[in-house]
């Protein structure tokens, strides 16, 4: 009979040289007259041993990474395929692994098991369990189930998601819609990547809860075009859901009705922004409107909408599945559920974590990630993307909750965790978000469109050492009037991790950059 | 590796590359994303066809290409490769990469090599942020990228002479 070896093939991998090893296995096992089949699985998302292949066998799967293409010989010498083998890259059962066992994987159960476009995989593996316990429900009983989990949404504002439904389901109209934010800009995340590339129907199963819960008969899924992998698995995996009466018209024979389609973003960040996001979808520019009106009483052509992060979509059909109270049950205080954790930027052992809230940052970044991958010491790390605070050494005993962050001046945001050494500059980064925000701003409100632009120009003399204190405080100024007088959160972010890095790290702001530095 | 040509301009094609997509609620997006996909750029003359099929203003149609990055409306290089700016790959050397990168093309972000070969665009954030510094070439990202890799990748770039049509 023959061996099962799974090749990853999500955008990491496929970066790290998978599809080169995939087809030097096939071709080795032909040559050899060894009977292996190659299957593409999703990633298990231990991005430092990517590409890391597994060998199906009855105790289990067993592993092997970082497997390089000039690997692939001494594999097949050691007989790889009997699994449990002597080989410098043989990492034994993977399900052992400590790294994935000390996470709690509810959204990400079957991450890296599957070939992410086989429907046959996915049902398997307990999908589509909880669509079809939601088609015997009332959609009040389904808002009443989401509620309960106590689930927030992913993307970063963490509003509860089951009152958002509510709203919705509360809105009298004829058509509704269901938007899914998949414009993931934020550095440091990949969360919603790995679900549309790596478990595809998961989202799509979500979306049609939603639309259940709600009567919404359209969904939207508002992709970023830098991720052409993830655009190219969802509608794999959406035709396949039509072609299984899993959407259209009549779902599972119910009458209900939901159709669904990807849009591709164009590179701006601030589609991440639910109502810049509703005017791209429109086909305008990007521009933020004003609230209210919320999204889920004029939403997308003025119709109620709910729009929902990935996460937050992808969380749902777990929560049909097994119940509320089984979601609930993980957390700390009102932060419910798990949260996937992105561990990125300077890290020996980068990856997806999905964990409980509750445990520190520090926990993360060392007892996970095993601190940087330069071997420097570690000095800032900025949470929650390009709009999160920096935070110093003193704050990474934060135990991992939005309020607790928020307390601290920090977010959590959509969960990336990028980590620096001591090799970092922080005014050079500080800098940069004034830049970014130059770049990305929408442009409506001034304090965003203009105070960025004025905000780079002030960095930028404080780093040339002019003026340092009154620059310092006319920077200060000018942060608290983007906080208080922008539309979104673009510019009222935007001075987090400026006025952290002054805060935390002043000592880059005091020392005038070496001369010929200066842009 | 392989890159899909993209055809010269043609007013018919384009025309009915709109008219496919004319219908769908908030067609705008998806027919530049059709038109760049088939001529690499968004050429101004696909503007007034734009414009009269949806029944919008010249200057909406513009405005709308203007402000997303991804929409160009030169022809660019043979291949686009992008450098990620983003701060997972800035902890990791992205700045000393952006630098070798135009200094080595000899050109700045969205310039486009003497020979039409490359043309360099920043991206911010490829979603590979725990193996940056990241690259994309086409549509395929590259990981752990140095100056030394950046070379290699460019040297693949000039020596692909098969093309796929």
């Amino acid at each position: 009979m023959s061996i099962t070896i799974y090749v990853p093939s999500d955008t990491t991998a496929k970066a790290l040289g998978a599809d080169r090893v995939a087809q030097l296995i096939a071709e080795t096992a032909a040559n050899q007259q060894i009977d292996l089949v190659v299957k593409r699985n999703g990633t298990r998302a231990l991005y430092w041993i990517e590409p890391l292949i597994e060998v199906d066998s009855e105790h289990g799967r067993y592993g092997f990474g970082p497997v390089k293409a000039k690997d692939v010989a001494s594999l097949f010498a050691a007989k790889f395929w009997e699994g449990q083998v002597d080989h410098p890259l043989a990492l034994g059962l993977v399900d052992e692994l400590d790294y994935l066992k000390k996470q709690q994987r509810l959204t990400f159960s079957r991450i890296g098991k599957a070939n992410p476009t086989d429907l046959a995989d996915y049902q398997a593996l307990e999908g589509y369990q909880g669509l079809r316990k939601a088609l015997a429900l009332e959609p009040q009983a389904i808002v009443d189930e989401v509620k309960n989990s106590g689930l927030r949404g992913r993307g970063g504002a963490a509003f509860p998601t089951g009152i958002k439904w509510q709203t919705v389901l509360n809105a009298p109209a004829e058509q509704k819609y269901i938007v899914c934010n998949a414009d993931e800009g934020d550095s440091g995340t990949f969360a919603d990547r790995l679900v549309m590339e790596c478990d595809p129907f998961m989202l799509i199963e979500g979306m049609t809860i939603a639309g259940l819960a709600v009567g919404a008969t359209q969904g939207y899924i508002y992709c970023r075009s830098e991720y052409p992998l993830a655009v190219e698995n969802l509608n794999l995996a959406i035709q396949a859901a039509y072609d299984n009466n899993l959407l259209g018209a009549d779902i599972l024979g119910s009458g209900k009705h939901f159709d669904l389609e990807v849009r591709m973003g164009a590179g701006a960040y601030i589609c991440g922004e639910e109502t810049s996001l509703l005017e791209s979808l429109e086909g305008k520019r990007g521009l933020v409107r004003a609230k209210p009106p919320l999204p889920a009483i004029v939403g997308l052509f003025g119709q109620p909408t709910i729009v929902n992060n990935v996460l937050s979509l992808a969380a749902v059909p777990f929560i049909m599945d097994k119940g509320a109270q089984a979601y609930a049950d993980c957390g700390m205080g009102r932060s419910r559920g798990t949260l996937p954790f992105q561990v990125a930027g300077n890290v020996k052992f980068g990856g997806l974590v999905e964990l409980a809230f509750g445990p520190s940052l520090r926990e993360l970044m060392f007892d996970f990630g095993g601190g940087t991958r330069s071997g420097r010491p570690l000095r800032a790390v900025q949470v929650g993307g390009p709009l999160g605070a920096y935070l110093p050494e003193s704050q990474w005993d934060l135990p991992l909750d939005y309020e607790a962050f928020a307390q601290a001046g920090a977010v959590l945001g959509h969960g990336g965790v990028v980590m620096f050494d001591d090799t970092v500059d922080m005014s050079e980064q500080a800098r940069f978000s004034m830049e970014f925000c130059v770049a990305e701003s929408c442009g409506k409100c001034t304090p965003c469109r203009i105070g960025s632009t004025r905000g780079v120009e002030v960095i930028d003399k404080i780093r040339a050492g002019q003026n340092v204190n009154a620059n310092l405080e006319l920077l200060s100024d000018l942060c608290e009037t983007m906080l208080d007088g922008s539309l979104c959160a673009m510019g009222g972010m935007t001075p987090f991790p400026v006025q952290s890095a002054v805060k935390h790290f002043p000592e880059d702001f005091q020392a005038p950059v070496k001369q010929g530095e200066e842009a | 590796m392989t890159t899909l040509k993209p055809a010269a301009w043609d007013a018919s094609v384009a025309q009915s590359i709109i008219d496919e997509l004319a219908a769908k609620p908030g067609a705008l997006l998806p027919i530049l994303h059709a038109l760049q996909d088939r001529f690499a750029y968004v050429p101004d003359a696909a503007v007034p066809l734009i414009a009269a099929t949806l029944k919008l203003s010249r200057a909406e149609v513009h405005g709308v290409i203007s402000f997303y990055h991804h929409f160009r409306t030169h022809q660019p290089g043979k291949h686009v490769v992008e450098v990620c700016r983003a701060e997972a790959c800035q902890a990791v050397g992205a700045r000393a990469l952006e630098a070798h990168a135009k200094a080595s093309l000899g050109v700045d972000y969205h310039g486009t090599t003497s020979d039409r070969n490359i043309t360099l665009e920043p991206v911010y954030c490829l979603g590979n942020c725990s193996c940056g510094p990241s690259v994309r070439i086409g549509d395929e990202i590259h990981a752990y990228v140095d100056a030394e890799r950046f070379d290699e990748l460019v040297e693949e770039l000039r020596t692909d002479v098969l093309e796929v049509q």
